[in-house]
């Protein structure tokens, strides 16, 4: 009996313990939580994580006021995430992917006196939440400044007699048949085109974000069958640019540069830098200002980065084309989305209505073109441009 | 002398265990996972901030840190054990069904089906029924086809229930694609047909209605004339059908009855947890549960615990891989050492290892020259 006594003392003890130490923390320091669907290994989730470590640095916070959760499913794990990192004491919780929004509505429902904020969501403008936010960045023209790297190099290629003017055939490996990935599949293609008019291209999708087999497949396929002589991919893990190095096929890559793993092949990267976003948010929580119920970063602004460019893969004089494309694309001079520079099913666009308020049967609500550009990113921050334009052959529309 | 040389004992000499006292094994048991847990600490030591103690000092606040996290290890081991109370019945026939993810998961598609169609068309309370009966039904038919080509056709149960883990997790995928037009493969939140929270509490329907799965699979086991019955078509299909049992139809009920429990453990992962389908939603636990069940040695009670320490080890090292910034992998290194080690003493419960001594090989001498 006297024994069973001592180790049940024993246990309230240690769980005494354990209960002060964690309550004794001060309340009143300022928190971020961040929710990623993967960990550092897949390059979309490091991109972000990598950029809340930045900003902890600038900032000057401590490791235990930046929290990642990582490997949290787009289910009821994301609320419960959510949640705990609310009961951490955090003032703002951010969510990295598209499945999240739902769960992190619901926790902003349940939690006002907290802030959400969801990358690439698409419902904060018609949620009514004051404190639910949906940010996103105009990618599109970091994704045309890439497209223009890769042009540059199949000229290139034309110019040194390595393939004909018809032969500037790309591949490109996308995730799933989602406005955020045609859009940009399409703004790179157009950036291509801008400086290789003859280019052509063909999309495999894998239908995962993530998914290193299909990926590298999907590349191999593009490369020995298709005979696709650069590949650029929306995916986020390392199966293309690999399977490119491997084949030694230029590569542009995106979510950040890849030259340490393929230094003979990598062009140029594009990628959302969050770090800008996290600085925003933080100083506005800090200072008791309301943030933006849906944000779009862009070039100027820094959200909007391009790598350096990998001179032993790249075209001579790319970086410089590119500075003055940049200035073009910020001065307003020129749209990604100029309805001239592209046709649907042979015609010219004037007007297109395009599913910007989310609801259950997706309806197209919004005009989304003024005087012949389609303006991506403005009526909300994530992409809404699905068209299927000419020039671009969908290998596997299923997805 | 050269004679004695020929029947020298090997160096290591391995004999079955008869029966082992329960509170031996009780001991042997728990010094494993507590060493188990030493070196994982010790690992820790040595890659993290906390260091030793604070693995132990994480790991505690993981698990029991706030109301919400109990709530969360409670619900986890709901779904845990479910799935590993579904697997039980057909292990201990020896059907080696490893389909379970596949059973779960078809139940989900079926349960999120009635939500997303039906929702809105009639009173939850009949939703929720009708979700239910769905889930059960479609959980039943993925696990009673491989039931009934083995029971015909002897074909190999492990792959075809492992193929149609494949099967259901495509054709989740196929409707996720069909069911959302824009393409983004994300159906989120349906809005009809949830479980009401008990009490404020989510998680409580889960929780009791498994709690209930245990004390049904538990007597059914033990006391009623279907767990005797598979027990005898496991231990040997001859005596079975010798005292005339039905192999086939015991075969075929026993599955009928995995896919049934699957088919309400998916119930309640959709309709009482995530409100949503994906081809994630199950996350590999149809096979965690195979391990669940075997440690627990088919026994619901044991199962408890085995699932208790599988979810545990989860969402304490996911703790600890949070607070100390590693990646994923950390968490699933300590549940492998654990578990590597529970496995190992399993085998010392079962096998005697003896090492020869001079003393013994002495010992060998003397009785064959007795015998001589």
């Amino acid at each position: 009996m006297k024994k069973v006594f001592a180790v049940i003392l024993a246990i309230t003890l240690v769980a005494t313990c354990a209960f002060a130490l964690a309550a004794c923390q001060p309340t009143d320091e300022f928190k971020i939580g961040f929710i990623c669907l993967h960990d550092t290994n897949s390059t979309y989730d490091a991109n972000f994580i990598n950029a809340a470590y930045e900003v902890q640095e600038a900032l000057g916070l401590e490791d235990s006021q930046v929290i990642v959760k990582t490997g949290i499913e787009e289910s009821e794990a994301c609320y419960d995430a959510a949640a705990d990192l609310v009961d951490q004491g955090c003032d703002i919780v951010f969510a990295d992917s598209f499945g999240h929004e739902d769960y992190m509505i619901q926790a902003a429902q349940e939690f006002p006196e907290v802030e959400f904020c969801h990358a690439t969501g698409t419902k904060a403008h018609t949620a009514g939440l004051d404190n639910y936010h949906n940010a996103f960045a105009a990618i599109y023209q970091g994704r045309f400044l890439a497209g223009v790297a890769a042009g540059l190099k199949l000229n290139e290629m034309i110019e040194n007699g390595d393939i004909t003017e018809d032969e500037a055939h790309i591949g490109y490996v996308g995730a799933f048949t989602y406005a955020e990935v045609i859009s940009g599949y399409t703004s790179f293609y157009l950036g291509v085109k801008y400086v290789c008019p003859t280019v052509t291209m063909d999309v495999q999708f894998t239908g995962s974000w993530y998914d290193e087999v299909a990926e590298r497949t999907a590349a191999l396929n593009l490369i020995q069958n298709q005979d696709c002589v650069l590949i650029s991919q929306h995916a986020d893990s390392m199966g293309a640019p690999s399977a490119c190095e491997e084949n030694n096929v230029p590569n542009v890559s995106y979510n950040g540069s890849t030259v340490a793993a393929c230094p003979n092949t990598f062009i140029i990267s594009s990628r959302i830098n969050w770090a800008p976003y996290y600085t925003y948010i933080i100083e506005c929580v800090q200072n008791g200002r309301a943030i933006d119920t849906d944000w779009c970063g862009t070039l100027s602004n820094g959200s909007v980065e391009l790598s350096a460019v990998n001179t032993t893969a790249a075209a001579e004089g790319t970086q410089a084309y590119l500075d003055d494309v940049k200035a073009d694309l910020i001065a307003g001079d020129l749209h990604v989305f100029d309805c001239s520079t592209f046709t649907v099913g042979g015609n010219t666009l004037t007007s297109y209505l395009a599913d910007v308020d989310t609801d259950a049967e997706f309806t197209p609500d919004t005009q989304v073109i003024t005087s012949g550009v389609f303006y991506e990113s403005v009526e909300r921050s994530a992409p809404y441009f699905d068209l299927r334009i000419d020039g671009i052959t969908l290998l596997n529309e299923k997805y | 002398m050269a004679n004695n040389a020929k029947v020298r004992e090997p160096l290591i000499h391995i004999s079955k265990r008869d029966t082992v006292p329960l509170k031996f094994s009780i001991i042997v048991r728990t010094i494993a996972i507590v060493s188990a847990l030493l070196l994982c600490a010790l690992l820790a030591s040595f890659t993290t901030k906390g260091g030793f103690f604070g693995f132990f000092v994480e790991l505690f606040s993981g698990l029991f840190g706030t109301p919400r996290r109990i709530w969360n290890l409670l619900q986890a081991l709901a779904i845990l054990l479910g799935i590993s109370l579904a697997v039980t019945p057909a292990f201990k026939m020896k059907f080696w069904n490893i389909g379970a993810e596949g059973q779960t998961l078809i139940a989900g598609l079926a349960c999120a089906a009635c939500m997303k169609f039906l929702g809105g068309t009639m009173p939850e309370f009949v939703l929720i029924l009708i979700s239910l009966i769905a889930s059960v039904i479609a959980g039943a038919v993925w696990a009673v086809i491989p039931a009934i080509f083995k029971a015909f056709w002897n074909t190999n149960e492990t792959l075809f229930t492992l193929m149609m883990n494949y099967v259901a997790m495509n054709l989740v995928r196929y409707f996720v694609f069909a069911w959302v037009p824009n393409g983004s493969a994300v159906v989120g939140v349906i809005p009809h047909g949830h479980l009401p929270a008990l009490f404020g509490q989510q998680y409580l329907i889960n929780i009791i209605s498994v709690a209930f799965l245990t004390a049904f699979v538990y007597v059914y086991l033990k006391e009623s004339k279907h767990g005797y019955e598979l027990t005898v078509v496991g231990e040997s299909e001859n005596t079975a059908r010798y005292i005339g049992i039905n192999v086939k139809k015991v075969v075929i009920r026993t599955m009928i009855l995995s896919g049934i429990l699957c088919g309400v453990v998916g119930f309640l992962l959709v309709a009482g947890t995530a409100f949503t389908i994906n081809d994630a939603i199950v996350g590999g636990r149809g096979f965690t549960a195979i391990l669940v069940s075997w440690l627990g040695k088919f026994n619901p009670l044991y199962m408890i615990l085995t699932a208790l320490l599988t979810v545990s080890l989860q969402q304490g090292a996911n703790q600890i891989a949070t607070v100390n910034r590693m990646p994923g992998a950390f968490a699933d290194l300590i549940v492998g050492i654990v578990f590597f080690f529970i496995i190992a003493c399993e085998f010392f419960l079962k096998y005697k290892v003896k090492i020869r001594t001079k003393h013994a090989q002495n010992d060998s001498n003397v009785n064959k020259e007795v015998k001589a």
